[in-house]
């Protein structure tokens, strides 16, 4: 019982988690992306086609990261070569792309989809508990597992890492240290763009098997809101994003249970916990002052 | 720059054209609230509206508009419309009732359909289906089939339209097994797979071997099948989703009603009124039964005919669940109390939020 539901809170959570560590590398850099859903969507709608039309769910995968990298390239070109408006060129990244997934998306409607099938990790897979929990799962949610110490690792203990940082909290002096600014971001924008697409296979492919149209259903929007919750730290957006999917998935269990608390404060519950956690963050000043990248959303123009 | 110019010319020309081709006898509009690849609600309304234009062909010209929210925007599309020379515009979602009767005073040659809600005028008819009637049916197949007697309702809003869905279930499944018992899980939303499909695992952890919804996505009914339980279709027939798993399906077809009504305005006999038709006029239709044994098909169908034949499963003796009676034995509820149903029957493992 405990572990059905664990599993559950993770097939919840690892969307959640790919796109927010992808944008968090993203705005490290020193640009907000506000397009995540529309990314995401892109890749769920390429993903599901191609895995439709090829018959081949590691396709679909492949697609889906190319279709969300497609998507952000459009994006970097606008806001850092362009120096266009960061939170509007975002916010028109998210509505092109439900418009156009719906689009593209028109054929496969009514279509079943293809599962991603389960990948059982020997061995480890047989511990009692953890097992079937951690290592009986699609290979998307394994990727997750390594992309977060992958980018935590990137970031803090890599020379590139530190400086994609130092992009992000001072551009002017990382230009005047001979880095290419643009560059660096718009690197980091194609990650982030590449691990949307990744959590919108995860939605088509594996989390629920079928394309309709605005299927993320705003997840996107909470995976933005997780990277602020971790305070920009690759661990904590593990810890916000479980706990999210804890939240939503206990909030149907305990209905199912006949616990007498109203839905819909059950419903709300992700997302008071998200501004609890919040709250309690930028309550201690000097740590949030640490974290938060000094550029983020701040256009750069060499001049010179 | 010239060819340019002369292509743009043409292109006005072929644009004229066609729209003087099209001059058809009558315009039907149509506005929905959600997308129309939602393979649900507005899917099916515009496949009323695919019907519509194949039965009248060119004397029948139709438009549509798409994820039309409801509110002050659903306003300002109904009054395009209406400005556009549409002759009778469907409006199909219960948000768009006050919108529609704003817009109905300003243009009163023009006749508004609003489909689920409860405010008429001269030039504004309403238009419902008795949905309850196929989850009657339902509820019956689910008694017969589950093992462990325990069946789990996806259910989006607290509405009376969503709660009398909940009772006619398990009033059909009381019918076959009176101890049959039923988990409600509310996800205040209409749509959206990743939540309902979680919903549905949910309900299957905790011993439902049976899965309905009155929410639009065919996520539960993957999970179902991917668990090995079985469900139920909403909307529209999903059994290419759930091969071995789905029994049926409710399935919402608006064609005969839309069909019957722009007909009406052709022949200029268009008439305002209410409409709450259910199987007997085709307006709810049951897929067709798989992966069920014979006897309980043959049950299924029997109720389906006694249903046609004038039969209503909000057919006292019926007890709320707060013990007091709904409806003494043979008394039926009339439609004003299935319309504003604000209770659950007894036997319900919830409490309705208010």
């Amino acid at each position: 019982m405990f572990e059905a539901v664990l599993l559950t809170v993770i097939t919840a959570a690892t969307p959640l988690l790919i796109a927010a560590l992808g944008e968090l590398v993203v705005e490290r850099s020193g640009v907000l992306n506000l397009g995540v859903e529309g990314m995401m969507i892109m890749g769920a709608v390429v993903g599901f086609a191609v895995a439709n039309q090829t018959g081949s769910g590691f396709l679909g995968v492949i697609a889906a990261v190319a279709a969300g990298m497609a998507m952000s390239a459009l994006f970097g070109f606008l806001v850092l070569v362009l120096v266009t408006n960061q939170v509007a060129t975002g916010l028109a990244l998210t509505i092109l792309g439900i418009g156009f997934s719906g689009m593209i998306g028109e054929a496969f409607i009514g279509v079943p989809g293809l599962k991603i099938p389960e990948l059982y990790i020997p061995i480890l897979s047989e511990i009692p508990f953890f097992g079937p929990v951690f290592f009986q799962q699609d290979s998307i949610v394994y990727i997750s597992f390594v992309l977060v110490a992958a980018v935590a690792y990137f970031l803090f203990r890599t020379r590139l890492g530190l400086v994609l940082r130092a992009v992000g909290d001072n551009h002017g002096s990382a230009h005047a240290l001979g880095y290419s600014v643009i560059r660096i971001r718009f690197s980091a924008v194609l990650f982030g763009g590449a691990c949307a697409g990744l959590a919108g296979a995860y939605m088509s492919l594996a989390y629920t098997p079928q394309w309709v149209e605005n299927m993320t259903a705003g997840r996107g929007w909470i995976a933005l809101a997780l990277v602020v919750f971790s305070s920009w730290l690759p661990l904590r957006v593990v810890v916000g994003a479980y706990l999210f999917g804890a939240v939503s998935v206990l909030n149907l269990h305990a209905q199912a249970v006949e616990l007498d608390i109203p839905s819909q404060l059950l419903s709300s519950l992700p997302y008071l916990a998200t501004i609890l956690v919040l709250v309690l963050i930028s309550a201690n000043r000097r740590l949030t002052l640490v974290n938060t990248p000094a550029c983020l959303g701040k256009p750069f123009v060499p001049d010179r | 720059m010239k060819s340019l110019l002369k292509a743009t010319v043409a292109a006005l020309a072929f644009a004229a054209a066609g729209s003087t081709a099209q001059a058809a006898d009558v315009k039907a509009c149509f506005i929905y609230v959600g997308p129309v690849g939602d393979f649900g609600w507005s899917y099916q309304h515009d496949q009323g509206r695919l019907a519509v234009e194949e039965h009248f062909g060119d004397k029948v010209e139709t438009a549509y508009l798409e994820s039309v929210p409801e509110g002050p925007d659903a306003e300002r599309a109904i009054e395009r419309f209406a400005r556009e020379g549409c002759n009778v515009i469907f409006t199909t979602s219960f948000g768009y009732m006050n919108p529609t009767i704003k817009v109905a005073k300003k243009f009163p040659d023009v006749k508004f359909e609003h489909a689920t809600g409860y405010k008429t005028a001269d030039n504004v008819a309403t238009y419902n289906s008795k949905f309850h009637q196929g989850r009657y049916i339902i509820g019956q197949i689910a008694a017969k089939q589950s093992k462990s007697g325990v069946a789990g309702y996806i259910a989006s809003f607290p509405i009376p339209e969503v709660v009398s869905g909940i009772n006619a279930f398990l009033l059909g499944a009381q019918s076959v097994n009176p101890d049959f018992k039923l988990k409600v899980v509310w996800v205040n939303t209409w749509f959206d797979p990743g939540k309902e499909a979680d919903a549905a695992k949910a309900l299957i952890d905790q011993g439902a071997d049976i899965i309905t919804q009155h929410t639009d996505s065919t996520a539960p009914l993957q999970v179902a099948q991917e668990r090995g339980v079985h469900g139920f279709g909403q909307a529209s027939d999903m059994v290419n989703f759930a091969k071995d798993a789905q029994y049926t399906a409710i399935i919402d077809d608006w064609a005969p009603y839309y069909i019957h009504r722009v007909q009406d305005v052709l022949d200029g006999k268009w008439e305002s009124g209410s409409s709450w038709e259910g199987l007997a006029e085709g307006h709810v239709v049951m897929a067709p039964y798989t992966n069920l044994p014979a006897d309980v098909v043959e049950m299924a169908k029997a109720t389906e005919a006694k249903i046609k034949d004038g039969w209503e499963p909000f057919t006292g003796p019926i007890t709320k669940q707060d013990g007091s009676v709904a409806a003494e034995d043979g008394v039926r509820l009339d439609d004003g109390a299935i319309l504003g149903m604000n209770w659950y029957v007894q036997g319900v493992d919830d409490k309705l939020p208010q």
